[in-house]
């Protein structure tokens, strides 16, 4: 059974400190929800708000439409896997996972059985009466769901958890935590500041950064349709050209930038006088000349071979290189170090946004 | 005896008012992870842990000392006279300690052991730093997990004897008719025996090595946290080792120093077994005053009084200390 | 280098003067204990005997003394291991500025001359348990106000031990529990409790051995009872046979058993410890391998 999570206004303040500034979102049930944001942007503080551990400040949280105001972290129906997983290091595999079930009163035979169905699921059967220290990283973050799950939570609230794992074990993880969730079907709230993660495994995304939430939407339209600076910034690399309408007519405004005048979508309705960024995606742009407002040259500072890609690094207005990404069976040819080379791009897939905050490097 | 249980409303009052401030302060910080005492710990709980910790601060420690201070504003009275009409409050205790009881001249007997006692304390306490530092910083420095806990272990076993069985186990070597006079006699060192403890040489002895663990363990630990590299670094610089001692190491150590000197001086100005059975028959040991007030005279007002001072003393000096060598309170508890 | 040998020399020369210092004069009192004179004497060594541990098992003041010290050390630790882990917890909660002055309290019976603390608990008891005569009869007894003069500091070295071992505890422990339903106090006694098993049993050990060998507290509050240590002084004091320098021994002997004993303990553990790292080494290596592999379905 699962549950959607709303987010009424919700404001939470530490004295002086605004943590979470009025956020309200509806979080469907059975939905892999993300919020994905820079450390310090408000989503651990969100997560604890909804699991209990704070009282907003202002606003309401409901679980399944039900009213949470006053109801303690012990009556909710909600599971968390912390950070550091928090497992209790003084108990087997098994006493861990039952836990849940204990406090409960659950006799043992029913938790003995409960805790062998969980460890076939999480792919530990018979490891039941190892000691935590005996686990090692990937097993231990499954005894941590499993402890979750044992509960059957209404809503699965994970904090970060593949950030301790590395980088070959996170990948798998990503595809066993999806999988999990498709078989279990329950709400999972998934909180990451790794943007692939969140691309690769969510339902939905809230984009979040200073405690205000910039955007919600899924994967592509947070990738090509990006509401704030902050977000284009953010998810995936992009080019900024900062400047300011000089034209805007129907669904394209030309942007005065540094590098003349550069035409691109505008969805926001920016009018003419109005400060605004284009942003350009590295694989949105081509190293060779096209129409007047889409094009712009720069000197080559360096180019770095990927493999399967190639960047082409530009002198940009300011500190911030441009980046131009190239395909390897791509057929352009690539330009030296120092030369001057032209860039251009369909002025479909640049984007005018309103200035305002990016994310920082 | 009603100017005493005025005392028992003291602390009382001290914790309301403390209840009080915590109440208002919960008020004006709108905390959103604050939970309160009875819901954290739940009701059963939550009492318990309040009356344990109100028996023991209020009745095993703030009360008995308020009791024991008022106490010695009072004159000495026998049982009866208690609560009667002689029952007042007086400095007379006090003054005993400055006048002599002819009533002319200073009271030089108790002055003087009170001054001796702080002076040989100070002079235990050096002598035990001066013993103790290097082996602190052996263990600190050098050790393998396996050596240091080793030397810990040889360190604490004496410890687990009886202090009366240590001062006894001193005498048995200083004695006149003890080991070590016995062996150089024997041997032609010398002709008489040496009078080890009439010279107070056994009082410093045992008086130093009564307490050495509780010097070494905080040494130990302000040491062991200093980064080695630093000592390192002073010596690829060309530091003489007495200068890495002191430019470094000992700067670096200051509270964990200050923290066992205090402790040592503390436990040598109150000492009680070392004293009785160490010292020579000319000396007298402040503490030994306090013992025979209330053994021998049963004057009770008077042996606070003189146990207040003796306090009093202690912890100036200590506040002193702290002070000269700039050092805060809080970095010393460790 | 010769100045590295000359202090490597020193160093050791000073250990061991040091620990000869240290253990010597104990060496030297269990050495009386075997010797035939009435005196403790260690030299000359006229003959071995084993007597004066006979005179000492048949020594009634010594056998009572042992007694109450005994009952007085369990009734501290009964009494000092609560109220330490009460204040430990409390501590732990407590707001800031009330925190300063509460551990200046609980701390301060440490600093505290013992003679103080035996002096102040006398006095203030006697006063107060004079209120009726009842209460006189029953409770001013020497082993009470024992326990109770040795309570207060012995409380506060249960105090230092727990907010030790607290420090230590992941806080989070207690919210996975939380979020798992357990109320507020079943996290106590699922969790932190069994947490703090260990400095309970340090603070059990060291509670009790430190009101066992106390003296300058404990002369003055056991009133006309005696425990092993104020019977020890007394004949310290009078004169005495090597009967006490047999019970030297015979504390010795315990201490070097508890010692070794800790040690085994300790090794033990240790490999323990050991086993289980290298088990989870093991189940690191195989999951990096599998997630090379192509995935497959996890259940």
């Amino acid at each position: 059974m699962s549950a959607g999570v709303e987010l009424d206004h919700v404001t939470v303040r530490f004295g002086e400190f605004t943590a979470v500034d009025d956020a309200t979102l509806d979080i469907k049930g059975g939905e892999f929800f993300s919020f994905l944001g820079p450390s310090g942007c408000g989503k651990t503080t969100i997560l604890r708000t909804v699991s209990g551990f704070l009282d907003p400040s202002e606003g309401t949280v409901r679980i399944g439409g039900k009213d949470m105001t006053g109801i303690g972290p012990n009556r909710r129906p909600t599971a968390l896997i912390f950070q550091n997983l928090a497992l209790f290091p003084l108990m087997t595999v098994t006493e861990n996972i039952t836990y849940g079930l204990r406090v409960q009163g659950i006799d043992k035979a029913t938790r003995a059985r409960k805790a062998d169905e969980l460890l076939n699921l999480i792919a530990l059967p018979g490891q039941g009466n190892k000691q935590m220290s005996e686990l090692s990283g990937g097993q231990k973050q499954r005894v941590a769901i499993a402890r979750a799950l044992a509960v059957q939570p209404q809503v699965l609230l994970l904090d970060e958890p593949l950030s301790a794992l590395d980088l070959k074990l996170r990948q798998h993880m990503r595809n066993e935590l999806r999988t999990i969730q498709r078989m279990v079907g329950i709400t999972f709230i998934y909180i990451t500041h790794d943007q692939g993660e969140a691309l690769t495994m969510s339902d939905r995304i809230a984009v979040m950064n200073d405690g205000v939430i910039q955007q919600i939407g899924d994967g592509k339209a947070i990738y090509d349709e990006p509401a704030t600076a902050f977000v284009a910034s953010f998810v995936g690399e992009n080019n900024p050209f900062a400047g300011m309408v000089a034209q805007a007519n129907g669904s394209f405004a030309l942007i005065e930038t540094k590098f003349g005048r550069l035409r691109g979508r505008n969805p926001r309705g920016l009018k003419q006088g109005d400060k605004a960024i284009l942003f350009v995606r590295p694989e949105s742009a081509k190293l060779a000349p096209g129409s007047a407002d889409t094009t712009f040259s720069s000197e080559v500072k360096s180019v770095a071979f990927e493999g399967n890609m190639t960047h082409v690094f530009l002198q940009g207005a300011g500190k911030k290189d441009i980046t131009v990404t190239v395909g390897r069976h791509n057929g352009a040819s690539i330009p030296e170090r120092g030369s001057v080379a032209t860039v251009s791009y369909d002025a479909e897939l640049g984007l005018a946004l309103p200035e305002g905050k990016m994310a920082r490097e | 005896m009603s100017s005493r249980l005025v005392v028992l409303f003291v602390p009382f009052v001290v914790i309301a008012a403390f209840w009080l401030m915590a109440r208002y302060e919960a008020r004006q910080r709108h905390d959103p992870t604050h939970k309160g005492y009875f819901e954290r710990n739940g009701m059963l709980l939550g009492i318990m842990f309040i009356f344990l910790v109100s028996l023991w601060t209020l009745f095993l420690v703030a009360l008995p000392y308020l009791y024991m201070v008022v106490e010695s504003f009072h004159p000495t009275l026998r049982p009866l006279e208690r609560g009667g009409p002689n029952d007042v409050l007086t400095l007379a205790q006090y003054e005993s300690f400055f006048v002599a009881h002819t009533g002319e001249g200073m009271n030089k007997v108790h002055i003087g052991a009170f001054i001796f006692s702080i002076l040989a304390s100070i002079a235990v306490t050096a002598l035990n730093f001066a013993i103790c530092y290097p082996l602190a910083f052996y263990m600190a420095q050098s050790g393998t997990p396996q050596k240091v806990r080793l030397l810990m272990l040889a360190l604490i076993v004496p410890y687990w004897v009886n202090e009366i069985l240590r001062a006894f186990s001193l005498r048995l070597l200083l004695a006149t008719k003890g080991l070590i006079n016995n062996v150089m006699v024997a041997a032609g060192f010398i002709d008489t025996p040496i009078d080890f403890l009439g010279n107070n040489v056994g009082l410093y002895v045992g008086l130093s090595y009564a307490y050495l663990l509780v010097m070494i363990f905080p040494l130990y630990n302000a040491i062991e946290s200093l980064d080695k590299n630093q000592i390192e670094a002073a010596r690829d610089l060309g530091a003489p080792w007495w200068r890495i001692h002191k430019d470094v190491v000992i700067p670096y150590a200051k509270p964990g120093i200050a923290s066992g000197c205090t402790m040592v001086f503390m436990l040598s100005a109150g000492s009680l077994a070392a004293p009785q059975f160490l010292g020579g028959p000319r000396t007298l040991w402040f503490t030994s005053v306090i013992y025979n007030f209330f053994f021998q005279n049963f004057n009770w007002a008077r042996g606070s009084a003189y146990a207040f001072i003796l306090l009093a003393a202690c912890i100036a000096l200590v506040m002193l200390m702290l002070r000269l060598f700039k050092i805060s309170l809080g970095e010393t508890i460790k | 280098m010769k100045s590295a040998w000359v202090m490597r020399g020193m160093i050791g020369f000073y250990i061991f003067l040091f620990f000869a210092y240290l253990f010597g004069p104990l060496i030297v009192m269990s050495i009386t204990a075997f010797n035939t004179p009435n005196y403790p004497q260690a030299y000359p060594f006229e003959s071995f005997t084993l007597n004066w541990f006979v005179k000492l098992w048949n020594d009634r003041a010594m056998m009572e003394g042992l007694r109450n010290s005994i009952i007085i050390g369990l009734g501290v630790v009964a009494v000092s291991v609560p109220a330490g882990l009460a204040a430990a917890i409390i501590m732990s909660q407590i707001y800031h500025r009330a925190r300063g002055l509460f551990y200046l309290v609980t701390i301060s019976p440490l600093l505290t001359p013992g003679v103080i603390i035996g002096i102040s608990t006398v006095i203030f008891w006697k006063d107060v348990l004079s209120i009726t005569d009842v209460t006189k009869a029953v409770f001013y007894k020497g082993i009470i106000l024992a326990i109770l003069g040795q309570s207060s500091f012995v409380s506060a070295y249960c105090l230092l031990i727990f907010m030790a071992r607290l420090t230590r505890f992941d806080r989070a422990q207690e919210e996975a529990a939380l979020d798992l339903g357990a109320s507020y106090p079943q996290v106590f006694w699922h969790i932190l409790l069994p947490f703090l098993k260990p400095a309970v049993v340090s603070a059990i050990v060291i509670g009790f051995l430190s009101s066992f060998e106390n003296y300058n507290t404990t002369t003055f509050a056991i009133l006309a009872d005696k425990t092993l240590v104020t019977v020890l002084a007394g004949q310290v004091r009078q004169g005495t046979t090597p009967a006490l320098s047999a019970l030297a021994v015979i504390i010795i002997s315990i201490s070097l058993v508890g010692a070794i004993t800790y040690e085994v303990i300790k090794r033990r553990e240790q490999a323990r410890a050991d086993l289980a790292q290298r088990r989870a080494k093991i189940a690191e290596r195989a999951e990096v391998e599998a997630s090379a592999l192509p995935a497959t379905s996890s259940a």
